[in-house]
Order: C-alpha cells, then sequence, then structure tokens
C-alpha cells in the first residue's frame, strides 16, 4: 500500500457530526497544471446509501480513489473512522474477476481476507446464493456475463462483511435486468448495516437508491443534500440544471 | 541419390524398430531437457514476478540483465559451464564436467533468462487488471505474487514451452559440457553432429525426424495454448 493521507477520525462531543465517518477537507488534486479535484470537502455519515453524483470526468472516481486509499490528493485533508477504513470493499465499473471459477474467486477473496478454512466453505454458498451465482459455482469466471461477473464482484466485495462498500458505477456498462440485481445486492447490503457510497451519472439510479446526493461536477461539490431535496428543489445551479437534463460543461 | 533413399529406408526402419541406441539418445534428451526447464520455471517464475511487481534496489538493473541475457549464444554459455567445472575451476571438485548435470546446468543458464522474461511481461499485464482490487482488498505482496502467478498459468506454460524448445533443439552448450560421450551424455542434437559427420546418414536421419517431430508437437502444443488463452482472456 502507499503511504496516504487518510487520517484517524477524531471522533466529536458535538451530536451532529457523531455519524459522521469519513470527512473531506480542502482536497486537491492536480496533473499537468490542470486541477482535477479542486477545493473538495464533504462529510459522509452513516448509515445509508451516498451517493456521488455528476457528469462524466467530473472527479466521482476520484473521490472514491482517495476513500479506497488507492491514491493521496495533492493537499487537503481526508480523515476516515479507522475500522471504517481497516473494512471496504471497492466494486468497479468493468467488473475484475480472477481466472478461476466463481467458486475459486471467493474463496481465494475470503483467503485473503483471512477467514480460517472451516467458516469459508458456508460463506461462499451463503454469498452464491446471495449473488444469485450457485448454479454458476464450477463456470470459470472469465466466462460469465457481464452482470454475471459484477453479481461475482459484489459478491466478493461482500465477503468479508465490509463496514463500507464503494461502488464505482457498478452497473454503468449492464442491461436493466442485471443492473436490478445489482441495485438489490447493494439494498440489501445497506439494509444490514453496511454503509455504500455509490457513483453514478445516472440521475435515475441516484433516484432509486439515494439517501443523501453529493453532486460532483468539475472536480468541485456542487452540493450535498438529502435525496428527497435534491430531486425536488437542488440547492445549487449545477444541481438544477443536472435535473433538467441538460449536460453540465 | 541412391544412396539418399536407403538412409531415409533405414532411418525409418530405425524409427519404427524402436532401435535401442535411437531410444536412449532420444530419453536422455528428453530427460536432461526437462530436468532444466523444470528448474528454469523453479527460478524463472518468481524472479520474473519479482521483476513486474517488486519493488526493489537493482529492480531495473535485472531487468535489464534478465532481457539481455535471453539471447545467449549457446556455445558461450557451453564455455563458461565448461570453465567452472573444469579441472582447473572453481566447481572441479563436484566433477560434473561430461556429466548429464553439466548438461542440465548449461540449459538452465539458457532457458531461466526466456522464462524470467516472458513471465515479467504476462504478470505486468496482468497486475494491470488486478493492482487496485488486490490492493484494496489488502493482499499481502507474497499473496499478490502468487495470484498474479496462477492466474497467469496458461500463458507461464506457453513460456516454459518456448524455453523446452530452446534447450531441445540447442548442441553447442551440451556439447561443450556433456562431451558427446555414448551411453553418458549423447542427446539426439550432438549425435546428429556426430553420425553426420561420421557419414552414419541412417541414425543421423532417423534422430533428425524424431527431432522434428518433437520439435513441430512443440510448437503446435505452443500455438494451441495461445489461442486457448486469448479466447478465454476476452470471453
Ligand atoms: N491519473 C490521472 N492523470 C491525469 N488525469 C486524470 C487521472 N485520473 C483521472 N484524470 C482526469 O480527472 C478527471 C476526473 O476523472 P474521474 O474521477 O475518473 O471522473 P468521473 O467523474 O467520470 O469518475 C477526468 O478529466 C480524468 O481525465
Ligand atoms: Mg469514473
Amino acid at each position: 500500500m502507499p503511504e496516504n493521507n487518510i487520517l484517524p477520525f477524531r471522533q466529536s462531543d458535538d451530536p451532529n457530526t457523531r455519524d459522521v465517518i469519513i470527512q473531506a477537507e480542502d482536497l486537491y488534486i492536480s496533473r499537468a497544471d490542470r486541477n482535477l479535484l479542486s477545493g473538495v470537502s464533504f462529510a459522509i455519515t452513516q448509515p445509508g446509501i451516498t451517493t456521488l453524483l455528476g457528469p462524466n470526468g467530473a472527479g466521482k472516481s476520484l473521490i472514491l480513489r482517495l476513500i479506497a486509499g488507492l491514491m493521496m490528493a495533492d493537499s487537503g485533508r481526508l480523515s476516515i473512522v479507522p475500522s471504517i477504513s481497516n473494512s471496504l470493499a471497492l466494486v468497479f465499473q468493468t467488473p475484475v474477476v480472477l481466472r478461476r471459477s466463481v467458486h475459486a474467486n471467493l474463496n481465494h477473496a475470503l483467503k485473503i481476507y483471512g477467514t480460517p478454512k472451516s467458516e469459508r466453505v458456508g460463506r461462499i454458498a451463503e454469498l452464491l446464493v446471495l449473488a444469485d451465482l450457485t448454479s454458476l459455482a464450477q463456470t470459470p469466471a472469465k466466462r460469465l456475463s457481464g452482470g454475471e461477473k459484477q453479481r461475482l464482484a459484489m459478491a466478493r466485495a461482500l465477503a468479508a462483511r465490509p463496514k463500507l462498500l464503494l461502488l464505482d458505477e457498478p452497473t454503468a456498462s449492464l442491461d436493466p435486468h442485471a443492473t436490478a440485481a445489482i441495485e438489490r445486492l447493494t439494498r440489501s447490503a445497506a439494509a444490514s448495516g453496511t454503509k455504500v457510497i455509490l457513483v453514478t451519472h445516472d440521475r435515475m439510479q441516484a433516484e432509486r437508491m439515494a439517501d443523501d446526493v453529493l453532486l460532483v461536477h468539475r472536480g468541485r461539490i456542487a452540493e450535498h443534500t438529502p435525496a428527497t431535496q435534491f430531486f425536488e428543489a437542488p440547492t445549487s445551479e449545477e444541481g438544477r440544471t443536472f435535473l433538467t437534463g441538460q449536460i453540465l460543461l | 541419390m541412391q544412396d539418399l533413399w536407403g538412409s531415409f529406408q533405414a532411418a525409418f526402419a530405425l524409427i519404427v524398430q524402436m532401435d535401442a541406441d535411437l531410444a536412449e539418445i532420444v530419453l536422455l534428451s528428453l530427460q536432461v531437457t526437462t530436468a532444466a526447464v523444470l528448474i528454469a520455471c523453479l527460478l524463472g517464475f518468481p524472479l520474473g514476478a519479482l521483476l513486474a511487481v517488486g519493488r526493489f534496489p537493482g529492480r531495473a538493473i535485472l531487468s535489464v540483465l534478465t532481457n539481455a541475457t535471453m539471447g545467449l549464444p549457446p556455445v558461450v554459455v557451453g564455455l563458461l559451464v565448461y570453465l567452472m567445472l573444469s579441472q582447473s575451476g572453481p566447481f572441479a571438485v563436484l566433477n560434473l564436467l561430461y556429466t548429464p548435470t553439466a548438461m542440465i546446468i548449461a540449459q538452465v543458464i539458457l532457458v531461466t533468462p526466456i522464462v524470467a522474461a516472458l513471465t515479467a511481461q504476462v504478470v505486468e499485464d496482468l497486475n494491470v487488471e488486478y493492482d487496485d482490487l488486490l490492493r484494496v482488498m489488502g493482499a499481502s505482496r507474497l499473496q499478490t505474487v502468487t495470484t498474479l502467478l496462477w492466474d497467469a498459468r496458461a500463458s507461464l506454460m506457453t513460456a516454459a514451452l518456448a524455453g523446452f524448445g530452446r534447450a531441445f533443439a540447442e548442441v553447442g552448450a551440451v556439447m561443450i559440457v556433456g562431451g558427446n560421450i555414448n551411453h553418458v551424455t549423447r542427446v539426439m542434437t550432438t549425435a546428429i553432429a556426430l553420425e553426420t559427420s561420421k557419414g552414419a546418414l541412417a541414425l543421423a536421419l532417423a534422430l533428425g525426424i524424431v527431432l522434428l517431430m518433437i520439435s513441430i508437437l512443440i510448437n503446435a502444443s505452443l500455438m494451441a495454448l495461445r489461442s486457448s488463452t486469448r479466447t478465454t482472456a476476452h470471453a
């Protein structure tokens, strides 16, 4: 793991911030004289599904990668409650599956997570049922359809019962049926107490899934509002433009 | 012309009858090269993986060295191993010169860089795909390397076969360190060279035909493996 600037979170006594698990303060990332993130600040609370909504190239994936510890910001400060940063999983837009059977993919993940052998068999069976992959258990994962691969990626992400599930446009290349399956898995994870951060450029999906919306636009947070409010009366100009379906440029 | 036809007939007769001398030479060739390739894989797979994903001082130099030694002239390798093992060399006490072990050592030196360089390439490509996932999962260095090696297994087989092809068809190095001693270190390539120079074309041709068939078999397997990896990689 590279050095990163994720700091242990300072728990506050202020009742309004007690459930904050991730706090970003003034994050900047620039490459080749271009600001990819410029002054990103937000606070994400537990529980529920937070969506990072915004057009392509807004900086959503960058923010998710910062939270996952895959990269670090040039400046600013990102604090994550340690018990959360130690227990997170990430699902990518293009599902990454190992060149092994579906069963072996899950078994290998559990091995890496340190699950004792005696517990693995049962857990794999549960995960196969959860992701509706039982009949495909012995199929090489590379031969699965896109939707099946992504269900496998979800099952693998959930294998260690993470406290935080990061989803980077997990349904962007899937048909509506496969999308529904991933959304069902996402909801059931959230219902069982896993905090979910879902990146999407699809406002319909955000409307179906979100408890709160972080609107990302040109490397900034345009607004952060509860979903009910966002879809009725967004507080930002960008929010209004995005909801009218006009592309934000 | 009559002679050549006669030699071919005699050669086929040797093959069909499974001539004892012929069989002995073919078997020794297979044993030496198989042993050499197995050892080269044991060294080359981890070395290649380390070159691909390791972060340690000297990695760049090691990588250049590996690639540079991929095409070592076999006679030079033979000469070096000879100097090491000969009466005046540092490993003279081992008494390995003119033994199959000496030939295995020479072939290991020839094949290991090939296996390592091909492994590094394959593992590096695969790591582009797996890196983020394995990092987020918290995989250790060892887990990362073993995961990549296992998932590259089809391509690693082709690396091993490529190494086998090179070692098996090679004559210069094994001639120098093995000495082409009958019943001891005589392998297919050295026997062909000797029998041809003696004018014993029947045995030379018979060996040549078997060598050719084995080479074709190796290359056919290589092609089959490559096309099957391609299909699964894109499925
Ligand atoms: N490693 C990088 N180097 C240079 N530019 C990058 C890099 N990663 C992302 N970008 C750029 O940053 C912007 C935001 O990227 P990203 O976070 O992937 O957007 P999205 O909101 O679509 O997920 C894009 O313009 C992208 O081209
Ligand atoms: Mg993205």
